[in-house]
């Protein structure tokens, strides 16, 4: 480069560089956010990690439930209940954190650093921008956790073998709870970003979402014994749970009630984020 | 072509943009003058309907900024806070703005050698000084091939032969018949670049006019006499459109008087005179002492509500 390009008169682009008839499309939207959500590196290291925790821990928990069965057993415990297959999916446990933490930062990270007002300025109806982040959050978070979880089950039935504790896919509620665990973890990314959308600051939001999918169900414990059943089970967590199990709680909801369970939760979440966006200045 | 009617701005019971009308013409730079904290940039991010106004109205190119169908294509803007995310390179960065409206690559890659980055595209934006980051929100400014230019404070940080590029870099755009608003808080920079002036302080318009005629209006011209009899002198000149300022002992400063008309009254009542001197303000002078009545203005307010 020559001094020459830095203080000469600058080149200007010819009228005609640019096509004519160009507008502002959500389809234009969400390539954007597709661009953006890849070429930040937090995000691909986001997403390795959730594939690699949930095969790996699916793996580790199938190996701690079949030393917990053989130690139970030498005990002569009755173990006709003993349901492992289940206990092997509970890497979405850690995983939902490492999603949750994504969503927030989708949407915190533009917030954080001015990025927002650059991505409002291309698209000043604003709303196309939450759709964009929302779609390709969740076709990312849908298709890597669900994949992930079916390789991690499948990989997790031979250890559970070894004590003839494993299952195969074609298990009443197998496959339903492998597609579950993907659904309830894409609602708490976006439950994430919705928090994200309300609270604009990285660890506000964090702490919320923290609160309400780990501390509120303990919270709940405390509440009297009479109140829980009302409550305890419309937590986003207990109904994630039923969602995302082969052998769901019996005494909890059922599935098409915890999936519109946490529905409500993503969406009156993500109605108050959107008017905050529409309503606040940025 | 911006146009802003009555435009204000509160927040809580502090009106940082307080009911200005102004109108930025295609073909000429139009500075965009102010102290720190004079609402510059607040009326900038309401232009680019960042913000929601409090009331009034602003307008680009006849419509609302959020009702254009490409708004890349009708402004380009340089906000004066960084609004890029630090992980991302410039090249992402620009093509994911690209990618909204459609705008093809060959045209990120075109603005990018615009700016001087090309060498640097593809790191992280974090790691760039703070000139580097300037050029790359220009070029971001630049992507759409606006009609209208909004730049807040575009020589900050820049090295001289930066500023020198960004001043050749506005006069040009102005000359291809676009509207270019600047913003800035140093007048000589301005008077170097801009040849119309919206001047404002304390959220208040203050001047709109030709930057040769703010320089006229502002300059207070002042004569600076030496001479020994100083009290005699001072009682002589004194009256209601003449004020008089002793600077030292022995030296005052008038105001309101030519120094034909001081050096008469003085060979009239026989006080000699050691110096005599027409004294003009610099532009930052004068722009100081604009400003500075707004400021004035507000303190004058604040004490007689005490």
């Amino acid at each position: 480069m020559t001094t020459d390009t830095m203080t000469g008169p600058p080149r200007q682009a010819q009228p005609d560089a640019l096509p004519p008839g160009l507008k502002v499309t959500q389809w234009g939207v969400l390539r954007s956010e597709w661009l953006k959500f890849w070429s930040l590196r937090s995000s691909q290291i986001s997403v390795v990690l959730a594939v690699i925790a949930t095969i790996g821990l699916d793996c580790l928990f199938a190996w701690a439930a079949v030393s917990n069965y053989e130690r139970l057993k030498a005990r002569g415990a009755k173990l006709s209940d003993f349901f492992a297959a289940d206990t092997a999916l509970h890497a979405y446990f850690l995983v939902q954190l490492v999603v949750g933490v994504l969503g927030v930062l989708v949407v915190t990270g533009e917030y954080g650093t001015g990025m927002i007002r650059s991505s409002l300025a291309a698209a000043p109806k604003r709303l196309p921008v939450v759709w964009g982040k929302v779609i390709v959050f969740a076709v990312i978070v849908f298709v890597v956790t669900t994949i992930s979880t079916f390789i991690g089950f499948l990989a997790a039935q031979p250890i559970l073998n070894s004590d003839s504790l494993g299952v195969s896919l074609s298990y009443p509620g197998a496959v339903r709870a492998i597609i579950g665990i993907g659904f309830y973890l894409t609602v708490i990314g976006l439950i994430g970003s919705a928090l994200g959308w309300l609270i604009r600051h990285t660890a506000g939001a964090l702490a919320a979402l923290f609160g309400l999918i780990l501390i509120a169900p303990g919270l709940g414990e405390l509440l009297p014994t009479t109140w829980q059943p009302h409550i305890l089970p419309y937590l986003p967590s207990n109904a994630g749970g039923q969602i995302a199990s082969i052998q769901p709680d019996p005494t909890g909801l059922a599935l098409w009630p915890a999936v519109l369970t946490v529905c409500v939760w993503l969406v009156v979440l993500f109605a108050g984020g959107i008017l905050v966006l529409k309503r606040r200045d940025a | 072509m911006i146009e802003a009617r009555a435009l204000t701005k509160r927040y809580g019971p502090k009106a940082a943009v307080d009911d200005i009308s102004f109108t930025v013409k295609p073909g000429v730079v139009t500075g965009f003058l102010g102290p720190n904290g004079a609402g510059k940039s607040t009326t900038m991010r309401l232009i680019l309907g960042l913000d929601a106004p409090t009331s009034g109205d602003v307008t680009v190119n006849g419509k609302h900024y959020a009702q254009h169908s490409a708004p890349l294509r009708e402004v380009g803007a340089l906000l004066e806070a960084r609004a890029v995310h630090t992980g991302r390179s410039a090249y992402h960065h620009l093509m994911a703005q690209a990618l909204t409206t459609g705008i093809p690559r060959s045209r990120v890659e075109e603005v990018i050698h615009l700016v001087g980055l090309q060498d640097v595209a593809r790191k992280r934006a974090g790691s760039f000084s703070l000139g580097m980051g300037q050029r790359l929100g220009v070029a971001a400014a630049l992507l759409g091939d606006p009609a209208t230019l909004i730049l807040d404070e575009p020589v900050n940080g820049l090295d001289p032969e930066g500023i020198l590029w960004i001043r050749n870099l506005l006069r040009s755009l102005a000359a291809e018949g676009r509207t270019v608003f600047v913003s800035s808080h140093l007048m000589s920079e301005m008077s170097l670049t801009a040849e119309h002036l919206i001047v404002i302080g304390k959220g208040k318009l203050i001047a709109d006019t030709s930057v040769a005629d703010f320089i006229n209006m502002a300059s207070h011209k002042a004569v600076r006499v030496r001479t020994p009899e100083a009290t005699r002198l001072r009682e002589l000149l004194v009256g209601p459109e003449v004020s008089v300022t002793s600077v030292e002992h022995g030296l005052l400063e008038v105001s309101g008087r030519s120094s034909a008309e001081i050096g008469r009254v003085a060979c009239d009542n026989s006080l000699p005179l050691e110096e005599l001197t027409p004294v003009q303000a610099s532009l930052e002078e004068a722009f100081m002492e604009l400003t500075q009545d707004a400021v004035e203005y507000r303190t004058d307010k604040l004490a007689g509500a005490a």
